[in-house]
């Protein structure tokens, strides 16, 4: 056995690997190639310019804004969203106080997590749809509509949620914090009922509550989980493509004037409708940088010590 | 087993941290993969072309019978149906199988294909998603229509194709000194009102910019909205900014932006006051509540249920609105009143051709596309665009059969365009030569309708764009 262990190992990976460099490798290759010519996008015709195209990324303002933005996304979203789903998890799995001695949520636990993740089913293109109703900036948007109909709302200026440069990326995080926490909630659930649940009873039996079991007990327990989702969350915010084109203003997105644009609506923009490929091209090879550097980054700073149980 | 799953105290790589490690590298890659494939290109011609036979009057590309033909067109004001009707015509003409795809984002579904070299053969490239016909022109995508202008006409073969499209059309097709694109349609562009909500309000057609104020003023009294415009698209609202600066300083205002002269903006009288008077809208608060962060199809319905008075649009606007303008609405076209002193006078309009056309210089069948081009090009290809798009082809009237008859709306715009003579109609090439320029145009009056610009600030932002544009030097676009 032990004799025919690489061969038996690389007959496994050779379609995987194969098509890992095909699929992910050589795109790489190809674009971080481009990235030093002025293609244009529309045919093989180019020269190369050196590194022009990142000196003009590092003058470029709506680059730099738009960085800015990625960066603002990448603190908030992952925080807010775990904080929230792990607050979610943590009620509906051991939050519950009552009953038989036993450990369990609270009262309509199940009810809670069909409803927290229900926004995980719906697509992208639907929860912008939905959401451009919700803040549709005159009188028949949801939340607009809603207020006046309270009396809170001006009839004769409503809030123009997505067109006002103070709102609008605060209009994005919350669609985005909305979408995730119900899959990270289902997802922490997963992980907490796999705590054995002697801890928690030995925890309750000593006199802990619900603050401290959660802190000193839950808390630990899921950091591995907590890890992969927060890689999985900066990744998102380095993103966030598809809800902001769709739901801004601006060719692919990133409007009022640049208020919400992020690197992928700029490089879209460039690559299309400026035509100006190349530079494109380098925004994306930057876009992967900084997005290694993040998952690194977050992979080191928070590994520990691990706890078998 | 065991020997691949690391033991603590041994060295080497865990089985455990080997598939943490090789997660983490899948989600890296996964997302940025997108973008990062949509720049990936690939090679390689295929030179199938289609067959051709010996060229004569009636076949003057010589088209093959059965060769397949790929026609493209974007779905947008104008739908797809008209594209369907000339495809079911030449597919009986000259059999074979002809595709059809209607789409909104023309770049998405062709710049790769234009890259691999396996374009279709016949593109319709319009709406906001457009690929630029300059770049597809410098990177020698684009067939030389020459030719087709001097194709005989279907309807008249003693007449040349260049002798029977309206003044203009050749001129906008032009790139390199050559016809490279066919702008097919005919439109106009200006501000759209209710003759019902008109009559209603007993309010006269207005001539002046104050009386059209007057209007809006007296509207928002009554409730109603003064102006609505597209607000998720400063397009929309550009066509107002920019037809007021052409008519208030003339022909030499519009040389002036198109050119990118240092005085395009600041230091232009007519800029500076048709800006001024633009703004008195937004101060005056004679928008329609909510219109800056409107969709187009939002803004308009609003419009067509009387919550607003004016609207900005092209000619398609009735077409685009068939579904929701009420049927004793009477859609009306108003060319822009006039400033004080204005160089032009009110019956001028922006007329131009939309819609452009085009042979990929890699299609499959050249020879096709260019007969189609041709066909559309006739009585009953202008007829069938009149009856399912409710609009005008480059040929004019004269060329729609008899028995159409256009909507009402449209009606009024040609009447308006017949109002003004030919050498008084006046266009802008800006946004088509100059992209980023355009982008930044359209957010500085986003920003300017919003209040959070000043005129004078929208004034040093044009300028500034203009004078960026000019200083790449790279585009040798010039008006005479």
């Amino acid at each position: 056995m032990h004799r025919n262990k690489y061969p038996f190992i690389a007959g496994f990976l050779v379609l995987p690997v194969g098509l890992y460099l095909l699929l992910v490798i050589w795109p790489y290759i190809q674009t971080i190639s481009y990235s030093f010519t002025d293609w244009s996008g529309a045919s093989q015709k180019f020269s190369f310019v050196g590194f022009d195209n990142y000196k003009d990324l590092a003058d470029d303002d709506v680059f730099l804004k738009a960085l800015q933005h990625n960066a603002l996304l990448l603190v908030l979203v992952p925080t807010l969203t775990i904080l929230l789903s792990l607050f979610f998890a943590f009620m509906v799995n051991v939050g519950g106080r009552g009953g038989a001695g036993g450990v369990s949520g609270v009262k309509g636990s199940g009810f809670y997590r069909i409803v927290f993740f229900f926004p995980q089913v719906l697509s992208v293109a639907i929860l912008a749809i939905l959401f451009k109703a919700v803040y549709r900036g005159d009188d028949s948007g949801l939340i607009n509509g809603s207020l006046q109909a309270v009396g809170l709302g001006d009839k004769n200026h409503p809030t123009e949620w997505l067109n006002d440069p103070d709102l609008v990326l605060w209009c994005i995080v919350f669609v985005m914090i909305w979408a995730g926490a119900g899959f990270y909630m289902v997802l922490f659930s997963a992980a907490m009922q796999s705590i054995p649940r002697d801890i928690y009873e030995a925890a309750l039996l000593d006199g802990a509550g619900r603050i401290q079991t959660f802190f000193r007990v839950t808390l630990p327990l899921l950091w591995e989980t907590i890890q992969t989702a927060w890689v999985f969350l900066a990744i998102l915010s380095m993103d966030a493509f598809l809800l902001i084109s769709t739901l801004t203003s601006q060719d692919f997105g990133g409007g009022p004037d640049h208020s919400s644009e992020v690197i992928s609506t700029y490089l879209m923009r460039n690559f299309q409708t400026y035509s100006k490929s190349g530079y494109a091209c380098a925004m994306g090879v930057v876009m992967l940088l900084l997005t290694l550097i993040v998952s690194i980054v977050t992979l080191r700073l928070s590994r520990r010590e691990r706890i078998e149980y | 087993m065991g020997s691949t799953s690391g033991t603590p105290g041994m060295s080497g790589v865990g089985r455990r941290d080997l598939i943490k490690r090789s997660a983490a590298l899948g989600l890296i890659t996964v997302p940025t993969m997108g973008f990062l494939s949509a720049c990936a290109s690939g090679g390689g011609d295929d030179d199938e072309k289609a067959k051709t036979v010996k060229k004569t009057k009636d076949n003057p590309f010589g088209v093959a019978k059965d060769n397949d033909l790929d026609v493209f067109i974007f779905k947008g004001g104008y739908g797809d149906e008209y594209a369907k009707a000339w495809e079911a015509s030449f597919e009986k003409k000259y059999g074979g199988d002809v595709s059809h795809s209607g789409e909104q984002d023309v770049t998405g579904k062709l710049q790769p294909r234009f890259n691999k070299g396996n374009p279709p053969d016949v593109v319709d490239d319009s709406g906001s998603k457009k690929m630029k016909l300059d770049t597809l022109f410098k990177d020698g995508h684009l067939t030389d229509l020459t030719q087709l202008l001097d194709a005989p006409s279907i309807d008249d073969p003693s007449k040349k194709i260049r002798d029977i499209m309206l003044p203009g059309t050749i001129e906008q097709g032009t790139f390199g000194g050559k016809f490279h694109a066919l702008f097919y349609v005919y439109a106009a562009w200006g501000l759209w009102y209710s003759n019902k909500l008109f009559k209603k309000h007993g309010w006269d057609v207005p001539k002046t910019w104050d009386q059209l104020l007057d209007i809006m003023k007296d509207a928002k009294s009554k409730g109603i909205g003064g102006l609505a415009h597209q607000g998720k698209y400063p397009y929309y609202m550009n066509i107002v900014i920019m037809d007021l600066i052409a008519k208030t300083g003339g022909m030499d205002a519009v040389k002036a932006i198109d050119n990118l002269d240092p005085k395009a903006f600041v230091g232009n009288d007519a800029a500076e006051r048709s800006i001024e008077a633009v703004y008195e809208i937004v101060e005056k608060g004679l928008l329609m509540p909510g219109t800056n962060s409107l969709e187009h199809t939002e803004a308009q319905t609003k419009w067509n249920e009387y919550k607003a008075v004016f609207i900005p649009s092209g000619s398609w606007l009735e077409n685009e609105q068939a579904k929701q303008t009420p049927a004793d609405f009477e859609m009306t076209f108003l060319p822009l009143p006039l400033l004080p002193d204005s160089k032009m006078k009110l019956h001028a309009v922006r007329v131009g051709a939309d819609e452009p056309f085009i042979v990929p210089a890699k299609a499959k069948n050249v020879p096709g596309g260019l007969e189609f081009l041709r066909r559309m090009l006739s009585k009953e290809g202008a007829t069938d665009f009149a009856k399912k798009a409710s609009s005008l082809s480059v040929l004019g009237p004269e060329y729609v059969d008899k028995s159409v008859e256009l909507r009402p709306g449209i009606k009024t715009a040609l009447a308006a365009v017949d109002n003004c003579p030919v050498p008084e109609r006046f266009n802008f090439r800006y946004s088509e030569w100059y992209g980023e320029l355009d982008v930044e145009i359209q957010n500085a009056t986003g920003e300017l309708m919003a209040k959070r610009l000043t005129p004078k600030k929208w004034l040093e932002r044009c300028q500034k764009a203009v004078d960026k544009e000019r200083a790449k030097g790279t585009d040798k676009n010039k008006r005479k």
